[in-house]
């Protein structure tokens, strides 16, 4: 047996090798209509957009991870007000940059925890718990900013546009973040933890798992990326705004499921979320420039996910 | 037995794979009206892959004949059900979200039109009377609310009940493992009745004591092959172990019969008797193996989840010293992790202490899962195979791996040897010894009086109370059941 087979064969059983294939082919039909120019400027868009995504996507697959009835519907609301609390404690100052970070963070935290006293005390479900917070969320950002649009610092604009050869610094950021979180997925105590609890909850209490603190820490860690996307994107779109969060919530689900995890929990990737955002925003952008109407860009879009879902399903079937 | 009739469906030369692993090798295996046939072997010689195929869950290559015809390519799970086959499996199939009138109605698909759930209901009650008189079963229980015992009672008797399709060979894979002695013995009687009214019922069990009884013929499988055929009446116990392969071990003759006085020490664990009922209170000491016993479902499993979650907390009544471990009984619900392979859900519980810095080592993990491979004698070509690849008793095995290899003092089983082979139980019978000389102490619910034998002192449970104590010296059949039936009787 020679080594070259054996790495093929292993690559193919990947869950997240689908959700790249594609990506790619979507770009290559996009170039292909404008013969081949244009290629490179699509692809830093696409990895541009697709770094905030992945980001709420993170947290978002970690949930969901926990097993059935496990999601997190309050990514939207918690951008929205990450990003308006960051943007108006930082006030335009290069100065409060990281303060501003901290203070973004820290209402992921809050937010986590009021999500997760809502399940465990009031044993709420998950999907009600996180919907009904996430108007409350809302609220508050909507008294706090009253909807007044403050510029974000200028350091921090130009760090969230900045560019390295074509490739955004940010998405080189979130691609090494995705890297750590998939290695926490698989090779620590916690990520094991968090399959054990997605596959069987019972079981898992019963082998010893601290089931309690697993699902905190993920409903917390959730809300914190969250907090994080809303703080970049409003550098990166020159101040918050209401509705800044809106696209991220079907959006973070999808992307864990075009990347090939298990909505049903206990089976998931965190390398498939990249290849997700990034066929996401490719697929638009081509169906844009093919000059589809609005009505059967949406058409398409919904059959593309489809076809690409039952094509990673029917791999995992005859595994 | 009626041989020279037409056989209810025969085997020929049948053969199946699942990928590199031959389950079966060539089995012939015919099945007359009227007779009981008794099915051993060790776990993994293919005894539940040779009755999903008689139940039509899967094809196989050879022939297969049901009433005299040639139907391999065509057979599946509805011809079996057209033909009168029916089948009790041991990871039981029922859907638990739904009562047990709404079970009843999935295999009979004549119960339509209004008033379905009542007659549903009235089908699957009259065979519950009539198999286990006095079950306590009601038509709208849902069936994830039973307890193991009565869910295996309910599908059961589904299997025995009939609408159009009728029930002429009904295969029970180890149907009383869940069952206590009481519920086994109302089960076999009816297999027997049910047999002798024409019926035809492929029994497989480890209980050798259940097959010598119930059976008319006796197939011992070995490596997906069947060794030996004869009746019933030509074995005893020793000489049907013999025939499957392991050393036919006196049961007991290894359990010490001397008391060993009780430590005065502080004891690992300490259940205050109840307050209102009083009786004995629970202690289990460092190195002393505990039983307990009763009729099943009286409260032991309670028992030992709260004994578990007490563990390293502040319980009320509750004391435990040191970490616990769990063996699950009823491995779906309790201990498997389906979508893991074989070594993940071995090294679940032990992780914590195979760290390099922040991550999960990979060598000590693998080096764990062959270790364990190899003292409890997990079937296997390899341990990274998914858990599901294992037959039952093999799953079984590697729940044991994971409590014993976890670094816990204290070992809680839950009537744990479910759909294990006698060889291995034997082997993990010993290791349990050696594990409690060297300071490890077990708490185990069972409702085998064989397994009550390797005890140092047993507690009797009814209607959730502890109601007698035993030490070793005073332990015997009699009063195990006398105090389990106390009030009844």
């Amino acid at each position: 047996m020679n080594a070259e087979p054996g790495f093929i064969r292993r690559l193919v059983a990947k869950p997240w090798l689908w959700a790249y294939v594609a990506a790619a082919a979507v770009w290559l039909v996009t170039i292909l209509f404008t013969g081949g120019r244009g290629g490179g400027e699509v692809l830093t868009a696409a990895f541009t957009f697709a770094t905030f995504s992945v980001i709420v996507g993170i947290g978002q697959l970690y949930v969901v991870t926990l097993g059935p009835g496990n999601v997190d519907l309050s990514i939207p609301a918690t951008i929205t007000l990450a990003g308006a609390v960051a943007t108006k404690v930082m006030d335009t100052q290069d100065g409060l940059i990281l303060v501003g970070l901290i203070v973004a963070l820290a209402c992921g935290v809050a937010v986590g925890c009021f999500n997760y006293a809502l399940i465990i005390i009031l044993r709420i479900p998950p999907i009600i718990a996180t919907l009904s917070s996430s108007f409350l969320i809302q609220s508050t950002a909507i008294a706090y900013g009253r909807g007044i649009r403050i510029k974000p610092p200028a350091a921090l604009a130009d760090f969230t546009t900045a560019q390295v050869l074509g490739m955004p610094v940010l998405a080189l950021c979130v691609i090494a973040l995705a890297a750590v979180m998939e290695i926490v997925l698989r090779r620590t105590v916690y990520g094991r933890w968090v399959t054990a609890i997605g596959q069987n909850m019972r079981a898992a209490r019963l082998a010893g798992v601290n089931v309690g603190r697993t699902r905190f820490t993920a409903y917390v860690m959730s809300a914190v990326f969250a907090g994080l996307c809303g703080y970049l994107l409003s550098g990166f779109s020159g101040g918050s705004s209401l509705s800044m969060g809106e696209e991220y919530l079907l959006t973070s689900i999808a992307l864990v499921v075009i990347g090939g995890s298990s909505v049903a929990g206990g089976y998931s990737n965190v390398p498939g979320l990249w290849g997700a955002a990034l066929f996401l925003f490719l697929v638009v952008t081509m169906l844009n420039t093919y000059g589809f109407g609005a009505g059967l860009r949406y058409l398409s879009t919904g059959l593309i996910i489809i076809a690409v879902i039952v094509a990673a399903s029917a791999r995992k079937a005859t595994r | 037995m009626a041989s020279a009739a037409t056989p209810i469906i025969s085997l020929n030369g049948v053969e199946k794979s699942f990928g590199a692993v031959r389950a079966l090798r060539g089995v012939d295996l015919a099945c007359h009206a009227g007779e009981c046939i008794g099915l051993v072997g060790h776990n993994g010689a293919g005894k539940s892959t040779l009755m999903n195929l008689l139940a039509g869950v899967f094809p196989a290559e050879g022939r297969i004949e049901v009433d005299g015809k040639d139907i391999a390519s065509r057979y599946s799970v509805a011809t079996a059900q057209a033909h009168g086959i029916r089948c009790v499996f041991q990871e039981l199939s029922l859907c638990p979200n739904l009562t047990v009138a709404e079970n009843a109605r999935i295999m009979h698909a004549s119960l339509r039109g209004f008033g379905w759930r009542k007659r549903a209901g009235k089908l699957i009650l009259d065979k519950l009377d009539e198999v286990f008189p006095g079950h306590g079963i009601s038509a709208s229980d849902i069936v994830g609310d039973l307890p193991i015992a009565r869910r295996q009672m309910v599908e059961i008797a589904r299997a025995f009940s009939v609408t159009t399709a009728p029930a002429r060979l009904v295969i029970l894979d180890e149907p009383t493992s869940s069952l206590d002695a009481h519920l086994a013995s109302q089960l076999l009687a009816y297999v027997r009745s049910f047999v002798a009214k024409g019926g035809c019922v492929v029994l497989i069990s480890h209980l050798l004591g259940e097959i010598l009884a119930a059976g008319d013929r006796v197939v011992v499988m070995k490596d997906g092959k069947v060794v030996v055929e004869r009746p019933a009446a030509d074995f005893n116990r020793t000489s049907l172990v013999a025939a499957m392969g392991s050393v036919a071990h006196d049961e007991g003759a290894n359990a010490a019969t001397a008391d060993t006085k009780r430590s005065e020490t502080e004891p690992r664990v300490r259940v205050a008797a109840d307050r209102q009922a009083g009786g004995p209170e629970l202690i289990a000491h460092q190195g002393e193996i505990v039983g307990l016993a009763g009729l099943g479902g009286q409260g032991q499993s309670e028992m030992l989840i709260r004994i578990f979650d007490a563990a390293g907390k502040n319980a009320r009544n509750v004391t435990v010293v040191g970490g616990v471990a769990l063996v699950a009984g009823d491995r779906q619900t309790d201990g498997v992790f389906p979508l893991w392979s074989i070594a993940e859900n071995i090294t679940i519980s032990s992780l914590r202490r195979m760290r390099r810095g922040p991550l999960i080592d990979g060598a000590a993990t693998e080096a764990m899962a062959e270790d364990w491979k190899q003292r409890i004698g997990i079937r296997t070509p390899d341990m990274n195979n998914p858990i599901l690849s294992l037959s039952g008793g093999n799953q079984q095995k590697a729940l044991f791996a994971r409590a014993l290899g976890s670094d816990a003092q204290t070992v809680l089983m839950d009537d744990p040897m479910r759909g294990v082979d006698i060889g291995t139980k034997q082997e993990v019978y010993g290791m349990i010894r050696a594990e409690a000389e060297a300071g490890r102490t077990f708490l185990w619910y069972t409702t085998e009086m064989d397994e009550l034998k390797h005890c140092d002192h047993v507690y009797v449970f009814r209607d959730h109370h502890i109601v007698a104590e035993l030490s070793r010296s005073e332990l015997t059949e009699e009063k195990v059941l006398h105090a389990s039936f106390a009030e009844v009787a």
